[in-house]
C-alpha cells in the first residue's frame, strides 16, 4: 500500500444499506462472506480503487482482522489498491481473443488514449490493462470498460470506442457487429422452429 | 442434429423476454410443485437415470453427486452453491443462461436444493459479470414477488432462498473448494480433500457445488423424463449441451446440441465452418483452456462428449472449442494459456505455484525458440511433475496444454529452435 | 483401530491419525516442510507424497486421515521422483545465499535437499526476488527465501492469537508479510524463527553472529517468569549467543516467549563483576572479596539477629536461598522472606501459591475463572495453553480485572473485589458456570495475591474453589499463577519469616523504623521502600540494578546462564539450570558466596559441595527429590476471610522488562519502543 491513502473512509448510507443487505445474505456469524461485495462497495464509492481505511471500515463492519481483508483485496484481480482512471479499460488477450484480434484492440487502445498495458493516461481519464478470459469467447475479441462489456471488436469500432468515451459519450454497449447476443452472426442455426426469421440463409457451409 | 423440439434452452440467444412472463411462456416455473412433490428420493433416482454428467468440466454424474448428501438434515444445514465463476478460456455458457434463462437456475435450484434438503442455493457469479448478476437478481426478485420461492416455495412448504453472490476475479473460484472458500469470505485458496463438501462444505455445513448449466437443465429433465435426455447423444454420455465455438471459425456462436456430436459437423452446421475451410484447419482446442489441443487429423472424426475425447487424450471439459487455423502460431497459443495459468494459481501448494511460473517462462521461450531441443522433454517432465502433486486440479489444467502441444507438435517445437540457432549463428 | 500398510507392513494404528503420522509410527521418514503437528495441516508444500493403492494421484499424507486397509507406499521409485520434483520447485525460486544465511546448517531446506534433491538445477530463467518485509525488533526476513510454507501464518493466528500476519497476493507473488509492516504484537513471536524451515525468517538480534556447528548447546530452564520454560543456551566461549525453546511437553511444548529468548544480550551489560563496597565518601569503589566480607563482617558485628533480615529476589535459585536462610538462622534472625512482592500467600499451605491444575492440566478444565490477572504477560507461554484450551471449544472464561486482549475472548466480570466476593456468596452467574463445571479452575494472579488485601483475595478463591468442586478427587482447579522464578522454590525450602520473624511488610517497616538494621538482598531490585538508605544493606546479584544501587557492600553473582541450579516453576515442578558460561570477572556462583560469608561471619554452613546443599534442599522440603517432577500440594486452609475493595491491577507495566536481565537488554528495550508505543511503565515490575 504505497499510493498516498486518504486518513479515512466511511461508507455512503445508500451504500451502508446495500451493505447490510449482502450481508443479510449470509448466515448469522457468518458475516465474514460479506467482505468481497463490500470492498466492490467500497471500490465503488471511492472512484475505482480501495484505500487502506476501507479496508479496516470493513474489517470492524464484519468483525475480521485488517490483515484478511487485506489478504482478500490483494487475491483477487478485480480490487484496485492504488487509483485507476476513469475509463478503466480491460482487454481480454487470452486465447479466443488473441485468435481474433486482441492485438489490434490493445494497439487501439494505445492509439486512442496513449496506454500500453498497465498505464494510466496523463488526463486520468483512462487506465488499459490486459485481463484473463472475461467468458464472452464467442464474442470475441472484448474489452470491459468499467462494467459493460464490448464484444465482436476490431481496429476500427475498439477505436471508436475509446474516442467516445474521451469525447464524453456513451457508446453502445455489447457486439459491435450487430449481433444481439450469441448466435451465429449469419442467422440462427437452432432455433429456428422458433424463429424462423432469423435463421441463416444457408446451412452455414461456406 | 438436435431437433429443436428437444432444445432445453429455448431462449439462449434472448431473442425472448428473460423475465417471469417470457420464462413461462416458455414452460418454465410450470406446475413446479408436482417436480417437488416426486419427493427427495424419487428426484435424485431421476436425475440419476437421465445420465447427466456434470457441466462444469469433471463430468461427475450429477445424480449421484446429489445423492452424496446426507439423508436426514442433522443440526447443520445443508446448502445448494451453484458454480458460475465461469473463467475457463473458451468458456461463456454460463454467461447467456444468467442473462437469458435466469428463470431455469432459479428453477433448477429450488428443485435441486429440495432433492438434497437444502433451505438455501448461493450462486457464485464472477464479479467481471456485473450485467448477469444484475440480471439473476432480477429474476430473483421476481420470483420471490411470484412466490415461487421464500417461505413457502412454490406453495410446496418448502422454504428456500436463493442468494447471488459475486467473485471479484479469480479463476481458481471456478474450482469447487476454492469457491467455498471465497464464499466465506476468504482467498480462494483450494481445500484439502477429504473432506469432502458433501460432508464439510461452505461454512462446514453439507454442501453440493453444481455448475450452472447442470442445475439449469433440471427441471426439464425431470418433467420431460429421464428416459428422454438419457436417449440423446451416446451411452454414457447423453443429453444436450451448450457448446461454445470460438476462434477461426467464421461464425462464432453459442449452441445446444446432442453430445456426441461430430467436431466437424458442429463448427460446420453452426459455426459457418473453419476459416478458409476446413482444410485451412490447424488444430483445436475442444473442451477450454485446460484440455490438450487436438490436430486436424483427429478433429476430422472425433465426437463431441466425454469418453469420445477421452479416447484421444484430450477431454470435453465445458465444450468449448477453440479453433485454429493454419495462420496460427501454435506454440504462442499454448503459452498464452501456460501465462494465463501462471496468473491463476493461487499461489498455495508447490508445484503449482513454482511449476506454472516455470512452464510460462520456458513457454516463452520456446515460442521464439530461444531453447535447446532437450528443453523440450524437460519442459514435458516439469509438466509432469506438476500434474497429479497438486491440491486442486489447476496443475494438471497448467500441465496439459503443454503435453498436448508437445505430443502433436513437437516438429513444430523443435523447428523454431533450430531456425532460432541458426539465426544466431548467422548473426555471428 | 485402523489396520494400515506401510511399504509391506501391516500396523495399526489410532483412529484420526494422518497417514504421515502411522509412517512416522512405522518408523518411515516422511520430509516435509508445511507440516507440524502443533499447527493446522496446511497440505501445501507437497513434500510428503505418498502413493497410496486405489488412488489415482499420490496424497499428501499429513493431511489423509489413515483409514482401515490402507496401504501406503512411502519408497518407491514413484515416491522418490515426486520428492526429488517438489525439492526441485522449492528451489527453482530460492537463492544460492546458503553461505550467508543464518539458517544454514540449522535448514530443513538444505537438509532435506541433500537428502532428497537432485544434484543439479534445471531452472534457467530469473529467480524470483522479494522485498524483505518489516517484522519489528526480532524477526529479521529475507523474503526471497520463503517457501510458502505458512507456518508463519498459522502460529501467530491459531497458537499466539493474534492476527499481524497474512499470505498476501496469489500465485508465484504471493507474499507473506505483517498488516501494514507492524511489529508482531505477540509476546510469542519469535517462535515463528524456529517454525520457519528455511532461512526467510531468522533472529535479528542474532543476525550473522555465529553459526550453530560453533555452539556449545547447554539445556536449562528459563527464569524470566515461573513457568520454567525448557530452553537451551547456545554458547561460544564466554558469552551466551543465543536462547532456543527445548521441548518439554507438560510445560512449554515447544514454544518460548520473547523475553526468554531476546533477553540474553540483557547478560552482557551492566554485570557486577566484582565486589564493591561503598567507601566513607558515600561511593562504591571495586573491592576485594576478601574486603567486601570484611565489610559485612564490622557491619555485622554486635548487630542482633532480630535486626538483621534477608529479601530474595524473582531470579534466585534454591541453592543460594537455602545458604542464606541457613546463614540467617544461624545468625538468629528469623526475618527472611522470598516474597519481596509483599504476596500473601501462606508458605505454610503449599497449595496456596502453585499452580495445582498443572499447565498441562489446563487442557482438562472445562471453565476459567481469572482474577487480578494478566497471563499474556505473566506468563505468555501458559497463557498460550489457555488459548489452545479455548480453542478446543466448550471453555467459558471469566476475568475479573481490568479488561486486557488476552488473545482469547473472555467474559470480563468487572474491574474489582466486589464481584469476586458476589462469586464467592454464589450471588454471581458465573459461580453457576463454575459449579456445574466437571474440572473448573480458578486462576489468581500474583499480583492479586500481594495486594495490602491479598489473604482476603485468596481466601475468596479458596471459599470459590471449594463451592464449585474445584478440589475433588485428583483435581485441584486452585491456582496461583506466580511470575517470578525463585518465588515457589523460596517457599517450598522455607525462605519465609521464621517463629516469630518479619515478613517483607515488616522488615520493610523495620527498614523505615531503623529497627532493621542490616538488610541481606539475594537479587531482590524490586524492594518498595525509599528507606533502604538506612540500614547496613549487602546486594548480592550479577546487574548493577536497583538493589546494588543502594547497596553498602556489592557481592557479585552468577546469572541463571552461569551456574547449576536448583528452580521450582509455579506448578511447583522442580527443575535443574545447568551452567552454560562462567561468570563473569570475579562474579560466582551464588551458594558458594554464601557459603564463603558463613566462613568469615564465623557461622561456616555445614557444605562443601553442590550436592551436599542439595541434600539439605531434600531435607528442607522433600519435594525436592523429584527432579521434573510435580508433588501434588495438599489442600488446607489459608486466606483470610474479609472484604476485597477496589479494582485490581496487574503487576507488570511492560512485559519486556520486568527485571535486571531484561532492563539491561537493548533487545528488549527495542521491543518496549517499537511494539509497546515507547515510553509508557518501563520500569517493570511495581512490587
Amino acid at each position: 500500500m504505497q499510493t498516498e491513502q486518504p486518513s479515512s473512509f466511511s461508507f455512503t448510507s445508500e451504500n451502508l444499506d446495500k451493505a447490510n443487505w449482502h450481508i443479510a445474505k449470509y448466515p448469522e456469524g457468518r458475516q465474514q462472506s460479506a467482505v468481497m461485495p463490500l470492498l466492490d462497495l467500497a471500490q465503488r464509492q471511492n472512484g475505482g480503487w480501495i484505500p487502506q481505511a476501507a479496508i479496516e471500515v470493513i474489517a470492524d463492519m464484519l468483525d475480521m482482522a485488517s490483515i484478511r481483508v487485506y489478504e482478500v483485496a490483494t487475491f483477487y484481480t478485480m480490487y484496485n489498491l492504488s487509483p485507476v482512471g476513469e475509463h478503466f479499460v480491460q482487454v481480454c488477450t487470452n486465447l479466443p481473443c488473441w485468435l481474433r484480434g486482441s492485438d489490434q484492440v490493445m494497439e487501439a487502445c494505445k492509439k486512442v488514449t496513449g496506454c500500453s498495458n498497465g498505464e494510466t493516461s496523463e488526463d486520468g481519464k483512462f487506465t488499459v490493462l490486459e485481463v484473463e478470459c472475461l467468458g464472452a469467447c464467442v464474442n470475441a475479441p472484448m474489452m470491459q470498460i468499467g462494467d459493460d462489456y464490448y464484444e465482436d471488436l476490431d481496429s476500427a469500432s475498439a477505436e471508436e470506442i475509446l474516442k467516445a468515451l474521451k469525447a464524453g459519450e456513451t457508446p453502445k454497449v455489447g457486439s459491435q457487429a450487430g449481433r444481439h447476443t450469441c448466435e451465429p452472426a449469419g442467422g440462427i442455426t437452432s432455433l429456428t422452429d422458433r424463429y424462423p426469421d432469423r435463421a441463416a440463409k444457408s446451412g452455414g457451409d461456406d | 442434429m438436435l431437433a429443436d423440439k428437444d432444445r432445453i434452452f429455448t431462449n439462449i440467444y434472448g431473442f425472448d423476454s428473460p423475465w417471469l412472463d417470457g420464462a413461462k411462456a416458455r414452460g418454465d416455473w410450470d406446475n413446479t410443485k408436482k417436480l417437488i412433490e416426486m419427493g427427495r428420493e424419487k428426484i435424485v433416482d431421476e436425475m440419476k437415470e437421465s445420465g447427466l454428467r456434470g457441466r462444469g468440466g469433471a463430468g461427475f454424474p450429477t445424480g449421484v453427486k446429489w445423492s452424496f448428501m446426507p439423508k436426514e438434515i442433522g443440526d447443520r444445514p445443508h446448502y445448494l452453491v451453484i458454480n458460475a465463476d465461469e473463467g475457463e478460456p473458451g468458456t461463456c455458457k454460463d454467461r447467456e443462461i444468467m442473462r437469458s434463462e435466469p428463470h431455469k437456475l432459479i428453477e433448477g435450484a429450488l428443485v435441486a436444493s429440495f432433492a438434497m434438503g437444502a433451505h438455501a442455493a448461493y450462486c457464485y457469479v464472477r464479479g467481471e459479470f456485473h450485467h448477469e448478476i444484475a440480471s439473476l437478481q432480477k429474476a430473483v426478485d421476481e420470483a420471490y414477488e411470484a412466490g415461487l420461492i421464500g417461505d413457502d416455495a412454490c406453495g410446496t412448504g418448502w422454504k428456500f432462498d436463493f442468494y447471488v453472490h459475486s467473485g471479484a476475479g479469480a479463476y481458481i473460484c471456478g474450482e469447487e473448494t476454492s469457491l467455498i472458500e471465497s464464499l466465506e469470505g476468504k482467498k480462494g485458496q483450494p481445500r484439502l480433500k477429504p473432506p469432502f463438501p458433501a460432508g464439510v462444505g461452505v461454512w462446514g455445513c453439507p454442501t453440493t457445488v453444481n455448475n450452472v448449466e447442470s442445475i439449469a437443465v433440471a427441471p426439464t429433465i425431470l418433467r420431460r423424463g429421464a428416459d428422454w435426455f438419457s436417449g440423446i447423444g451416446r451411452p454414457n454420455n447423453v443429453g444436450t449441451k451448450l457448446f461454445n465455438i470460438s476462434g477461426h471459425v467464421n461464425q462464432p456462436c453459442t449452441v445446444e446440441e446432442e453430445m456426441g456430436i461430430p467436431l466437424k459437423e458442429l463448427i460446420e452446421k453452426h459455426a459457418g465452418g473453419v476459416r478458409g475451410g476446413w482444410d485451412n484447419l490447424l488444430a483445436i482446442i475442444p473442451g477450454g483452456a485446460s484440455v490438450p489441443i487436438l490436430p486436424k487429423s483427429i478433429c476430422d472424426t472425433v465426437l463431441m462428449d466425454f469418453d469420445s475425447l477421452r479416447e484421444v487424450r484430450s477431454g470435453l471439459g465445458t465444450a468449448a472449442i477453440m479453433v485454429m487455423d493454419q495462420s496460427t502460431d501454435v506454440i504462442k497459443a499454448i503459452a498464452r494459456l501456460s501465462a494465463f495459468y501462471k496468473h491463476e494459481s493461487c499461489g498455495q501448494c508447490t508445484p503449482c505455484r513454482e511449476g506454472t511460473g516455470w512452464m510460462s517462462r520456458v513457454m516463452q521461450r520456446m515460442v521464439t525458440g530461444n531453447a535447446h531441443v532437450d528443453e523440450i522433454d524437460t519442459l514435458e517432465e516439469v509438466t509432469r511433475q506438476v500434474e497429479g502433486h497438486t491440491i486442486c486440479a489447476l496443475g494438471d489444467a497448467a500441465a496439459w496444454p503443454i503435453q498436448g502441444l508437445i505430443r502433436h507438435f513437437r516438429p513444430e517445437m523443435e523447428k523454431r529452435i533450430l531456425d532460432f540457432q541458426a539465426r544466431s549463428q548467422a548473426a555471428e | 483401530m485402523p489396520k494400515i500398510t506401510i511399504d509391506g507392513e501391516e500396523l495399526e494404528v489410532e483412529a484420526g491419525m494422518t497417514v504421515l503420522q502411522a509412517c512416522e509410527q512405522a518408523g518411515k521418514e516422511v520430509p516435509r516442510f508445511c507440516y507440524h503437528d502443533r499447527l493446522s495441516i496446511a497440505g501445501n508444500c507437497r513434500m510428503c507424497l505418498v502413493q497410496m493403492e486405489r488412488s489415482p494421484k499420490p496424497v499428501a499424507s499429513c493431511a489423509m486421515p489413515v483409514g482401515d486397509g490402507m496401504v501406503v507406499y512411502t519408497d518407491t521409485p514413484e515416491v522418490k521422483k515426486m520428492r526429488q520434483g517438489v525439492m526441485e520447485f522449492l528451489l527453482i525460486n530460492h537463492p544460492l545465499d546458503c553461505p550467508i544465511c543464518d539458517q544454514g546448517g540449522e535448514c530443513d531446506l538444505q537438509d532435506q535437499a541433500m537428502a532428497y534433491g537432485m544434484d543439479h538445477g534445471r531452472y534457467k530463467e530469473n529467480k524470483r526476488a522479494v522485498e524483505d518485509k518489516h517484522m519489528g525488533p526480532l524477526i529479521k526476513t529475507i523474503m526471497t527465501r520463503c517457501i510458502h510454507c505458512t507456518r508463519c501464518v498459522r502460529f501467530s493466528t491459531e497458537v499466539a492469537g493474534v492476527t499481524d500476519m497474512g499470505l498476501i497476493g496469489r500465485g508465484e507473488n504471493a507474499e507473506i508479510v505483517t498488516y501494514l509492516d507492524q511489529a508482531v504484537s505477540s509476546e510469542l513471536s519469535a517462535n515463528v524463527i524456529d517454525l520457519c524451515p528455511v532461512g526467510a525468517l531468522t533472529s535479528k538480534p542474532y543476525a550473522f553472529m555465529a553459526r550453530p556447528w560453533e555452539l556449545k548447546k547447554t539445556e536449562s530452564v528459563d527464569v524470566s517468569d515461573a513457568q520454567g520454560c525448557a530452553v537451551r543456551v547456545d554458547s561460544r566461549g564466554p558469552e551466551v549467543m543465543r536462547v532456543l525453546p527445548r521441548l518439554n511437553e507438560d510445560v512449554n511444548e515447544e514454544w518460548i516467549s520473547d523475553k526468554a529468548r531476546y533477553w540474553v544480550d540483557g547478560l552482557k551489560r551492566q554485570r557486577l563483576d566484582r565486589p564493591y563496597v561503598r567507601g566513607k565518601n558515600g561511593k562504591l569503589a571495586p573491592a576485594t572479596w576478601n574486603e567486601a566480607f570484611a565489610a559485612i563482617a564490622k557491619a555485622t558485628k554486635g548487630v542482633s539477629g532480630s535486626e538483621m533480615a534477608a529479601i530474595a529476589g524473582d531470579m534466585a535459585d534454591c541453592e543460594s536461598m537455602l545458604a542464606l536462610k541457613d546463614l540467617m538462622t544461624a545468625l538468629g534472625s528469623a526475618n527472611i522472606d522470598c516474597r519481596q512482592d509483599g504476596s500473601k500467600v501462606d508458605p505454610k499451605v503449599r497449595a496456596s501459591y502453585t499452580f495445582n491444575s498443572t499447565i498441562a492440566g489446563i487442557e482438562d478444565a472445562d471453565a476459567l475463572l481469572i482474577v487480578g490477572a494478566n497471563p499474556r504477560w505473566e506468563a505468555a507461554v501458559l497463557n498460550a495453553r489457555i488459548r489452545k484450551r479455548h480453542l478446543m471449544g466448550k471453555f467459558p472464561i471469566a476475568a475479573i480485572g481490568p479488561a486486557i486482549d488476552l488473545s482469547y475472548p473472555v467474559d470480563w466480570l468487572g474491574e474489582g473485589g466486589d464481584v469476586l466476593a458476589e462469586i464467592a456468596n454464589g450471588n454471581h452467574p458465573f459461580a453457576e458456570v463454575l459449579k456445574t463445571a466437571e474440572k473448573p479452575m480458578i486462576i489468581v494472579g500474583s499480583g492479586a495475591a500481594a495486594r495490602p488485601d491479598g489473604a482476603s483475595v485468596l481466601g475468596l478463591a479458596r471459599q470459590i474453589a471449594e463451592a464449585s468442586g474445584a478440589v475433588s478427587g485428583d483435581w485441584n482447579g486452585f491456582n496461583v499463577l506466580q511470575r517470578a522464578a525463585s518465588r515457589v522454590g523460596g517457599l517450598d525450602l522455607g525462605f519465609a519469616p521464621g517463629e516469630g520473624g518479619l515478613d517483607t511488610a515488616g522488615i520493610l517497616d523495620g527498614v523505615t523504623s531503623g529497627a532493621i538494621k542490616v538488610l541481606y538482598l539475594l537479587g531482590a531490585d524490586e524492594i518498595a521502600s525509599k528507606d533502604l538508605d538506612k540500614p547496613f544493606v549487602i546486594y548480592q546479584g550479577h546487574h548493577g540494578d536497583a538493589g546494588a544501587h543502594v547497596a553498602d557492600v556489592i557481592l557479585p553473582g552468577a546469572a541463571y546462564t552461569e551456574k547449576d541450579a536448583t528452580y521450582v516453576n509455579l506448578e511447583g515442578r522442580v527443575q535443574r539450570g545447568q551452567l552454560a558460561v562462567f561468570p563473569p570477572g570475579e562474579a560466582r556462583e551464588d551458594w558458594k558466596i554464601v557459603r564463603a560469608l558463613s566462613d568469615v561471619l564465623g557461622q561456616t554452613l555445614p557444605y562443601n559441595t553442590l550436592a551436599e546443599v542439595r541434600q539439605g534442599l531434600v531435607k528442607a522440603n522433600p519435594v525436592f527429590q523429584g527432579i521434573d517432577d510435580i508433588q501434588a500440594a495438599e489442600w488446607g486452609e489459608f486466606g483470610a476471610t474479609g472484604g476485597v475493595s477496589g479494582a485490581f491491577t496487574y503487576p507488570i507495566a511492560n512485559f519486556y522488562m520486568t527485571d535486571p536481565i531484561s532492563r539491561a537488554s537493548a533487545t528488549m528495550a527495542e521491543c518496549t519502543d517499537e511494539i509497546l508505543g515507547g515510553g509508557e511503565g518501563k520500569t517493570g515490575t511495581d512490587g
